[in-house]
């Protein structure tokens, strides 16, 4: 068959529902959403179906779901709980290759001899997926989707829309791809920017896309555009050049004394990540395949495989580690190795021409960059995971909420991280002006706010101030109040009583030429911030 | 019209004032014609560029800080407003590619470092409140400085003198600026040390308004170049949250 047009092997895609939402014990009935990186990463059905979608900021998931249930996602327990999965799968065939936890593929050719058919396979199949997610997520798990088609990415879509059930299933016939892909939209290509060209230029479908000529896709969109437009049209996106890759490729890491703790071996997998993703980059090569591979003290020989349908860039590649690791290690104990792991090995199995993506024009990472990761990695082997932490942008009305930081786990340059208010980002109302306070206190410390009788300054429930505050009192001691502002009341989440607050804000400058800003909660002030 | 502004080169190419080139051992005086390549070569190594020996800082710190902030150097800010003039100090830097660190400093505003201009993207937090972190202390901000252009530390508790002068001496090695918040727990001086005095906030009066800037004169005292005091007038911050001249 001609290479050029040639649709990939033939796939089964398993796919499990909102994996994320459902290691976090969430039934499909229920509204809840998944966050990373301050947007909904993922949303159950129940959320969906009242318009809660992916990527969405907090709030207006919010606005549309008021009820629903906001989750912090948890990678960890997600690989942990979907190496079990994988496993059981080697009953069926021997090559499993995962492409993130909640998902995986294998080539069907192997396996459909033994079985003798397609429908014997999907059987098999989701008997043993449905009995490994009972042992690991319990017998409440929404089941998986099954699809099986021409190419690895039509199998996916072909798992998406397979029906719901406790083993939905769609088969795409042979040489049925271009028709099953036609109505799609563009937009599951994956490719956010190449999609809303796309849609701008009228092109909504992939039926629409694949019917543009490759030489003209080529000379607008370039390499990648024509990646995508191969998968429009029911081809391998990747065009099967694919060489065998050279054994001197791999990079290993001995690990002495041999480690059964994720947080030791973490750090070492990723320095092995970057190792790896640099010698291939050397080399103009880029890896859609990767065999992670770890040997134990006793000798046993693990080994799992790790596809993307883009390219494995350094960090998606440590994060694939990091997953596969916390499988093996912190997973059930059928699946965790009998010692500690004394040698961590990655195997380029599936290399392309690097094509498409480039480092910016100094460079994808700075030395400035590469030196700071390193230190930050030190500091975090010296006083534990969690103790380094980056500042990432939420929004809120008080500076101690517009801003939160969170546990540095993989890269400096980690993607996703927001660091500043996206530019078209709505103002939130009742948001203290600049300047903010340069010191924002993580115990606000009680104090007494007094008027000129001595009495204490009270906030009636129209927002106003029993009288003028003369005086301030925190810690014992006591400074005159030189000028105020305020107060600014605060009701927020009137809406859930769990979670109401009210509150009023009052800008206070002391005698001392000290600012701060109290805050009066539940009848008591505290001082929350000073503007140091 | 391009001489304070920075011109958005990568790390460590900030344009500093011209006569800069001129001190210490950066281009040698006598520019007779390198007899070979090697000697070349040597001449072309000698001293960091100008750019290389500071880090840039805001113009508006120009008149306290006439070289930049000089690596390797420690600076102190002390009392009210050092969080402030911290934030003022690192502003520049972290935004042309520097990294900063915050060490033991649970209190640090986010929101106002922000405003004041402090790429977050380049900065880092940690935490020191676990049990372990007082024998381990030294060696975290060890790490850091090694690794960071600028580390910030708040000690909870005195610093012994041999830490400090570690520290000191890493920081001169790495090329890094240790920057203390609030100077009673160190032992010894630091190489330059920024206070306020008579800080004044405008904007609120009796209920109405609202805090719209300090003005502040900013002192700078300290040890060898920076022995004689530079003082200067600036809005700490204005209206904005941004550290600028009056």
């Amino acid at each position: 068959m001609n290479p050029a047009s040639y649709p990939g092997p033939r796939t089964l895609v398993v796919r499990c529902p909102d994996w994320s939402l459902t290691v976090l014990g969430v039934a499909p009935g229920d509204p809840a959403l998944v966050l990373a990186a301050g947007r909904v990463a993922a949303a159950s059905e129940a959320a969906r179906a009242v318009g809660v979608a992916r990527g969405q900021r907090r709030r207006e998931a919010q606005g549309r779901c008021p009820e629903v249930a906001v989750l912090e996602r948890d990678e960890a327990a997600e690989a942990r709980r979907f190496e079990p999965v994988v496993a059981a799968l080697e009953d069926v065939t021997p090559w499993v290759e995962v492409s993130r936890p909640g998902a995986c593929a294998f080539g069907v050719r192997g396996p459909l001899r033994l079985l003798g058919g397609e429908a014997a396979l999907l059987d098999r199949t989701a008997e043993v997926v449905g009995a490994a997610l009972d042992v690991a997520v319990g017998p409440t798990h929404p089941g998986c989707r099954l699809g099986v088609a021409d190419g690895r990415f039509t199998a996916d879509l072909a798992a998406r829309a397979a029906g719901a059930g406790i083993a939905g299933s769609l088969v795409v016939p042979v040489g049925g791809s271009p028709a099953f892909l036609a109505p799609q939209p563009v937009g599951v290509l994956g490719r956010p920017d190449l999609a809303d060209v796309l849609v701008r230029l009228g092109l909504a479908t992939l039926g629409a896309f694949a019917a543009l000529s490759a030489a003209d896709v080529v000379g607008r969109f370039g390499a990648e555009g024509r990646a995508a437009h191969r998968l429009a049209a029911g081809l391998d996106g990747t065009p099967p050049q694919v060489r065998r890759p050279p054994p001197d490729l791999a990079v290993a890491v001995d690990l002495d004394p041999p480690v059964d703790r994720i947080d030791r071996v973490a750090f070492a997998a990723r320095a092995l990540a970057e190792q790896f993703h640099d010698d291939l980059r050397g080399r103009g090569l880029a890896c859609t395949r990767v065999v992670v591979e770890a040997e134990t003290e006793h000798g046993e020989r693990l080994a799992r495989c790790w596809r993307d349908e883009g390219v494995l860039g350094a960090s998606a590649l440590a994060d694939r580690v990091r997953w596969q690791l916390e499988g093996w290690l912190h997973g059930p104990p059928a699946v965790r190795p009998t010692a500690g792991l004394v040698r961590l090995t990655l195997l380029p199995d599936e290399v392309v021409p690097a094509t498409g993506h480039q480092a910016g024009f100094w460079g994808g990472a700075s030395a400035a960059d590469e030196r700071a990761a390193r230190a930050l990695a030190r500091v975090v082997g010296l006083l534990g995971e969690g103790s380094v932490r980056l500042p990432e942008w939420r929004g809120g009305r008080d500076p101690v909420d517009q801003l939160v930081l969170v546990p540095l786990t993989g890269g400096v340059g980690e993607v996703g991280r927001v660091d500043a208010p996206p530019s078209d980002a709505p103002p939130w109302p009742g948001v203290l002006p600049p300047p903010s306070p340069a010191a924002v206190h993580a115990d606000p410390v009680p104090a007494e706010l007094l008027d000129d009788r001595g009495r204490p300054v009270r906030v009636d429930g129209r927002g106003v101030l029993s009288a003028a505050p003369v005086a301030l009192r925190v810690d014992g001691r006591g400074v005159h109040v030189a000028a105020w502002a305020g107060p600014w009341p605060v009701d927020e989440r009137w809406w859930d009583p769990r979670r109401h607050r009210r509150r009023v804000r009052l800008q206070v400058v002391a005698d001392d030429g000290v600012a701060r800003l109290l805050v009066l909660e539940a009848g008591c002030w505290r001082v929350a911030a000073t503007y140091d | 019209m391009f001489d304070t502004e920075w011109m958005g080169l990568p790390d460590g190419h900030a344009s500093t004032l011209p006569d800069d080139l001129s001190t210490e051992g950066c281009a040698p005086a006598p520019r007779s014609r390198p007899r070979s390549l090697a000697e070349a070569a040597r001449r072309a190594r000698t001293g960091a560029p100008a750019g290389e020996r500071a880090l840039p800082v805001s113009p508006v710190l120009a008149g306290l800080l006439p070289d930049g902030l000089r690596r390797g150097s420690t600076v102190g800010v002390v009392g009210p407003g050092g969080r402030s003039l911290a934030f003022s100090l690192i502003a520049t830097a972290t935004a042309t590619g520097s990294w900063a660190a915050v060490v033991g400093d649970p209190d640090f505003g986010l929101a106002a470092a922000a405003e004041a201009g402090v790429a977050l993207a380049h900065l880092a937090v940690v935490d020191l409140s676990g049990p372990t972190v007082s024998r381990q202390w030294g060696a975290v901000v060890a790490a850091l400085v090694a690794g960071l252009d600028l580390v910030l530390v708040a000690p909870r508790r005195q610093v012994r003198a041999t830490d400090a002068r570690r520290l000191a001496a890493r920081a001169r090695e790495r090329g890094s600026v240790l920057i203390r918040i609030g100077d009673a727990s160190w032992p010894d001086r630091p190489d330059l040390k920024l206070a306020l005095t008579g800080a004044t906030w405008e904007g609120p009066e009796d209920g109405y308004g609202r805090l719209r800037c300090r003005r502040a004169e900013v002192v700078a005292t300290g040890r060898g170049r920076n022995a004689r005091e530079r003082r200067a007038l600036l809005l700490l911050p204005d209206a904005r949250g941004v550290p600028s001249l009056p």
